[in-house]
């Protein structure tokens, strides 16, 4: 356990403790390393467990700090990255049967800038199958569980870099956000998740799903630890061809200052008819304690919300047909033994490798893309896209941000909605907008529901990301949910 | 209302093969799934440029130079047939 008793310590907290002499890198790895080997039967939020080589990157930022050359905040610390993020010579499978034994030759942009930084991978998480899902069910190797109740969804599709955050596993994670990837899960599992404006983090390396909406962001235990990974990952990429060309920001030094006299608009659009009672309850505290810290809270309406679902389910399954028809059975990845001409191994081994989920999207995106529906799907949500943004920036022409729950409902049982694909979609109603749009989008604990965690959402305009890490910071030192954690041992 | 020659023809488009059971229950979910999203023929779009990015959609130019890739020994190693220094694939054509 680390030298100041707390199992589930922030990377912030442990610089200091480590620049104290009283924590080192390889006691908190090997913190983790155990808790990993304690909880993973039931959890599964690992699909491989770097053990050796995290414990050498541990010892080697121990020698540094020892020296006098540490790294910065993130050396020596354990992190997890979710599974369709590439890592040179460490399995990379997107939750896919089709990348089962699939070995990139690369490093991602992101993991790149972590091996820089010092910090130490402990492992490369699970995910719902190339991140298309809601409740980590998709998973080729099988569902994560939530470490609140182990009945219960972690969320999706970034289920085990959350998992392992709220867990103890790991200290901070790597997730992907295509239309709420990273902030459902945060808010399913009780901690901090961050989908950055579009193009401000580089995709390079990152498998895509839908290039247009993808985007990498931190999971941690609050919110300076939030801004220190996005800090450290952050930045211009030529190899990313939509990455933003724009001075790096400080995110942690922009956290203080407070929130007096901030304009926040509340959606009303997002209060939808499936919210829970519990969820509603949290979200109107959150906004009772927003107001009593100086921020100007007022109602507002974008009425386009509810088209975003539409939009979204057209636009990302089209790109995803389009993006994963890489997956030929020639290069790497899954071939079918039983193909005997280059079209069957096409059609068989995409036959075999893809699970029910991936395989519908692919099919709903090939529907909307071929000749004669083209003009009425694709183009038409690409049209309504263009108008969903322009209601946005409309918005931010009165509010400096907007909040709303992140999910309408806590985590929901396993098993509970895979039957019903739109039931699923719905989870995601209140983050698939901000994707449409580009913008930046944090969620943060706000509230408990029947002894489960509430998300609370903030959304800012582009390359706002600075302005919603301070609101959510100033709420976070306000409230204590973020001190809540998961009794699970 | 998608038809099973829809779903058939769509899965011929991305190349992937499915049973008589996975076309049965494709066709009711995605027809599903796409009478849900009919609301968006509501919206009044007229003159309204479709939004492909959310950056700000320049496209980025670089200079032409060559630059060392890959190599392909390391990239060999995950193509399920090789024959240095290439992927083997079955038969594309008289079969």
């Amino acid at each position: 356990m680390p030298g100041a008793g707390d199992i589930f310590i922030t990377a912030h907290a442990a610089r200091v403790l480590m620049d104290r002499g009283e924590l080192s890198s390889t006691d908190l790895t090997k913190h983790c390393l155990s808790r990993i080997s304690a909880l993973e039967d039931r959890l599964h939020s690992f699909l491989t467990v770097l053990e050796s080589s995290a414990l050498q990157d541990a010892a080697a930022s121990d020698a540094r700090r020892r020296s006098g050359t540490a790294l910065g905040p993130l050396d020596g610390i354990p992190i997890a990255i979710k599974d369709n993020i590439s890592t040179a010579g460490v399995r990379t499978t997107a939750g896919s049967k089709i990348l089962d034994s699939y070995v990139p030759p690369f490093d991602a942009h992101v993991v790149e800038r972590l091996r820089a930084s010092g910090a130490v991978i402990v492992g490369k998480a699970n995910l719902d199958e190339f991140a298309m899902g809601s409740s980590n069910e998709n998973s080729a190797f099988g569902p994560v569980r939530n470490p609140w109740d182990v009945n219960r969804v972690p969320g999706g599709s970034s289920g085990g870099p959350a998992a392992a955050v709220s867990a103890g596993e790991a200290v901070v994670s790597l997730g992907s956000d295509t239309g709420g990837s990273i902030r459902q899960p945060a808010a399913l599992c009780g901690i901090v998740g961050m989908k950055p404006t579009y193009g401000l983090v580089s995709r390079y390396g990152l498998i895509a799903f839908a290039s247009s909406l993808d985007q990498i962001g931190p999971f941690a235990r609050d919110v300076t630890d939030c801004a220190i990974l996005l800090e450290a990952i952050s930045g211009h990429d030529p190899r990313d061809s939509t990455s933003l060309q724009r001075p790096r920001e400080t995110f942690v030094g922009s956290l203080r200052g407070g929130i007096k006299g901030v304009r926040v608009g509340v959606p009303r659009e997002y209060l939808v008819d499936g919210i829970e009672p519990g969820v509603r309850r949290a979200f109107e505290s959150a906004l009772q304690t927003l107001t009593s810290l100086g921020a100007a809270v007022e109602e507002c309406s974008l009425p386009l919300t509810d088209q975003a679902l539409a939009v979204y389910y057209i636009l990302a399954p089209s790109e995803a047909s389009a993006n994963l028809a890489r997956f030929d059975g020639f290069k790497y990845g899954h071939s079918s033994p039983g193909a005997r001409t280059a079209w069957d191994t096409m059609d068989l081994s995409r036959a075999e490798g893809f699970g029910s989920e991936v395989k519908r999207r692919i099919l709903l995106g090939g529907y909307a893309l071929s000749a004669g529906y083209y003009d009425a799907y694709y183009k038409k949500a690409q049209q309504v896209r263009t108008l969903i943004r322009r209601e946005f920036a409309d918005a931010f022409e009165r509010f400096d941000a907007l909040v709303t729950p992140t999910s309408p409902t806590v985590a929901f049982k396993l098993g509970s909605r895979t039957q019903d694909p739109l039931s699923m979609y719905l989870s995601d109603v209140c983050t698939i907008p901000v994707n449409i749009a580009g913008l930046p989008g944090i969620s943060l604990p706000g509230g408990m529901s029947d002894g489960l965690p509430v998300g609370l959402q903030v959304i800012g305009p582009q390359f706002g990301d600075a302005r919603i890490l301070r609101i959510a910071y100033s709420y976070e030192q306000a409230t204590e949910w973020h001190l809540k954690r998961p009794e699970i041992n | 209302m998608l038809t099973s020659d829809d779903v058939r023809r769509v899965a011929r488009l991305t190349r992937i093969a499915l049973s008589d059971t996975e076309l049965t229950v494709l066709q009711d979910q995605l027809s599903k799934v796409l009478g849900h999203f009919q609301s968006l023929q509501m919206i009044d779009t007229e003159g309204t440029e479709p939004t492909g990015h959310a950056s700000e959609g320049r496209t980025v130019m670089r200079d032409d130079l060559s630059a060392p890739s890959l190599a392909r020994s390391d990239v060999l190693k995950n193509a399920p047939e090789s024959d240095e220094p290439m992927v083997r694939v079955r038969p594309v054509l008289g079969s």
